[in-house]
């Protein structure tokens, strides 16, 4: 019995395969529905639905006795937003570091990407990209937390500095010790697709502009960095949002006055349920990062990615 | 594959149509909320316990020491979570309808504001033999025993004082002066919360008597701003304004700050830590916490809350927890077991300080807009908060 069961199931079973597989040819929008239905769900619920609930909720305030939400429509969250020099400060300041971050890690990054990609032997090469993402390696916070014994007043920076003479520098919990952590941190997302960029130049390219007559100068301006730059926008992309939706470093090495638009947002939600100001200052870097995409494309970062 | 222009737009509408009727779903889950509890009438005796209790605490408010025997006892097994600050305490109490936790071992600043806001219920101080050993000034204190009700039992309190680093701060200080002065800029740092306005109006309160404070927690307008300027002047002398207790102990390690406002739990550690560092309460007085435990309106759990109530009042369990924290307890047979745990301990946290050590403290309570005496002009919790952000900018 289980014998002829057995034979006679195969090919039952691969003639319908063989059927769905037919119907499935000839219908092309149902398998893009198959392909795409689990990831468009993923999409449409958890990311665009999220998005709406965080502008609607924008819209609502709080009763400050209860606690309880009011689901009824006012601008006033956006209108103390504009109104209040506070938060234009904190989004200013957030703004500032990261376009400090992101100029300071393209320029780090790209005569080491440079070196990496087109000079150094195979072997080192290896050897340098396993370097870049060794920090990835260890928790973010770990890191953070190892400047803060760097950067400390009886640190290690200040017993270097010191013994090598050159007295001690302050710059501890401060904002520039925020500039310095958030560089160091998002280093290795700069430097990779720079890296990328640089190695995709064909060599004959910069041959031939050798050949014509072109000095190095030249040949960096006219010919290498054209086509880098997509590769340093996409790299931005990473360090400028990393910064921008940032809270922990501003809490663990930030001084007074540091806060970030994260750390009011966090406040907001946590400490003083305030659920619909903390949307509409989220609103803030969300348009700001839109803005920054819209340019970054027209720079062509998208196809460096 | 390929999409002509009018599937296209048909995705599309389809994703907002999606999105929306997410957004409508949670609006319809999110208004019917339940109306604040307020507790039939008061339980007589404790009934049998539920297994289990789940509490929100100060850091360090349910250590081992005292909850393992309580569990072992009862066979109430405690969850514990833990809260940086008053604000993050009420916040978690009205989450998601206030039924997650049945007990908060709130400060007086967050008290009125659970009692009024409906999220806890009156207890019945009978079912806990110890409370009639409190100090009597925290037997009915007015953060929570609200028109004779009383809701929940005071558990401990303690100073915020100022803490120095002996080998840098010469003289030594004896006001809160040395932290508004430029004398040490660069190396002050103050708790990140606004109910720190509350330290400035008590400064105010002594060296500029002509603002007329007497409460600082019942501050007008102008005397609110009065404070909230000498916040702002100071913010150029801190260093950072700490938001654990960890940090502010870094600060003092590490030499980033030498001078600053404290609780006896960060003295106690960096003094274990041999760090050079002393407190004490300055002239002007200090302001300071008093906690209770709460039971939430919509306790799951309230037989297991009582009988922890009744667990942490009793001498032993106030001692070990007095010592372990750095605080005074509130029940006054705790003295002699915080002796046999430490010598001296029982002088050294106040437990047997007279009366006028207490009264000279300016306990934590809400700022609300009733003022004491009648008048309904004074500047709330709210408007504290936002002057709080503006002043750290």
């Amino acid at each position: 019995v289980e014998a002829s069961s057995f034979a006679a199931g195969p090919p039952a079973r691969s003639s319908a395969r063989i059927r769905a597989s037919a119907a499935l040819f000839r219908r092309p929008w149902l398998r893009a529905v198959m392909l795409l239905s689990a990831p468009g769900a993923w999409f449409v619920l958890i990311y665009l639905a999220a998005l709406v609930v965080l502008f609607l909720s924008s819209l609502w305030s709080v009763d400050s006795f209860t606690g309880k939400l009011v689901h009824t429509w006012t601008f006033d969250n956006f209108k103390t937003l504009f109104s209040d020099p506070t938060y234009r400060t904190i989004a200013l300041r957030t703004t500032g570091i990261a376009a400090a971050v992101t100029v300071t890690d393209a320029i780090l990054a790209f005569p080491f990407a440079f070196y990496a990609a087109r000079l150094a032997p195979r072997r080192l090469q290896t050897a340098l990209f396993v370097a870049v993402l060794i920090p990835l390696w260890t928790s973010y916070l770990v890191r953070v937390y190892a400047w803060r014994l760097i950067l400390a007043k009886d640190g290690i920076l200040n017993w270097f500095l010191d013994h090598i003479g050159l007295g001690s520098v302050n710059v501890a919990y401060s904002n520039t010790a925020m500039w310095i952590v958030f560089s160091y941190i998002w280093l290795p997302f700069m430097i990779l697709p720079v890296w990328s960029a640089i190695e995709r130049v064909p060599d004959s390219y910069l041959e031939a502009s050798a050949d014509l007559g072109a000095r190095g100068w030249h040949t960096f301006r006219r010919v290498l960095w054209p086509q880098v730059l997509p590769g340093i926008v996409a790299g931005s992309i990473f360090t400028f949002s990393l910064t921008l939706g940032d809270f922990i470093t501003p809490t663990l090495v930030g001084g007074a006055g540091s806060d970030f638009i994260g750390n009011v947002v966090y406040r907001s939600v946590g400490v003083s349920n305030n659920v619909p100001f903390a949307a509409a200052f989220a609103v803030v870097p969300v348009v700001v990062m839109g803005i920054y995409l819209l340019g970054a494309r027209r720079l062509g970062a998208f196809e460096a990615l | 594959m390929r999409f002509d222009r009018s599937s296209r737009r048909a995705a599309g509408g389809a994703v907002i149509v999606t999105a929306l009727a997410v957004v409508v779903a949670a609006c319809g889950g999110s208004s019917s909320s339940s109306s604040g509890g307020s507790s039939s009438s008061l339980p007589t005796k404790i009934g049998p316990g539920e297994g289990q209790l789940n509490v929100v605490a100060w850091e360090g408010y349910t250590q081992p020491q005292w909850v393992k025997p309580f569990e072992k006892q009862t066979g109430c097994q405690v969850h514990a979570k833990y809260a940086g600050s008053s604000d993050e305490m009420v916040t978690l109490m009205r989450q998601g309808g206030g039924s997650q936790y049945d007990m908060v071992s709130a400060s007086g600043d967050a008290s009125l504001r659970l009692i009024r806001g409906g999220d806890v219920q009156p207890v019945n101080v009978k079912l806990i033999p110890d409370w009639k050993n409190f100090i009597p000034q925290l037997q009915s204190p007015s953060h929570n025993t609200v028109d004779g009700k009383h809701y929940g039992v005071s558990l401990q309190w303690g100073p915020n004082t100022l803490l120095y680093n002996t080998q840098k701060v010469t003289p030594a200080p004896t006001s809160w002066s040395a932290i508004y002065s430029p004398k040490y800029k660069g190396e002050v740092t103050v708790p990140d919360n606004p109910i720190q306005i509350a330290d400035a109006a008590l400064y105010l309160s002594k060296t500029q008597p002509s603002l007329g404070i007497s409460d600082p927690y019942e501050l007008s307008e102008s005397q609110l701003n009065a404070a909230v300027n000498l916040l702002k002047q100071q913010r150029p002398l801190i260093k950072k304004y700490w938001a654990l207790a960890s940090d502010e102990i870094d600060l003092f390690k590490n030499g980033d700050a030498v001078i600053g406002a404290s609780w006896p739990y960060q003295t106690n550690t960096l003094q274990g830590a041999k760090a050079p560092v002393k407190d004490l309460i300055p002239k002007e007085g200090a302001t300071g916490w008093a906690d209770t435990w709460m039971l939430s309106a919509h306790a799951k759990h309230p037989n297991c809350a009582y009988m922890w109530m009744k667990w942490v009042s009793t001498p032993k369990v106030q001692a070990q927890q007095a010592i372990s924290f750095g605080e005074t307890p509130a029940n006054t047979k705790a003295c002699p077991f915080m002796d046999k745990i430490q010598k001296g301990a029982c002088a050294q946290y106040h437990a047997n300080a007279p009366a006028a050590y207490f009264n000279s403290i300016k306990f934590w309570k809400t700022p609300v807009k009733e003022c004491g005496n009648g008048k309904t002009d004074c500047t709330d919790y709210t408007e504290w908060q936002q002057k709080w952000t503006e002043i750290k900018g």
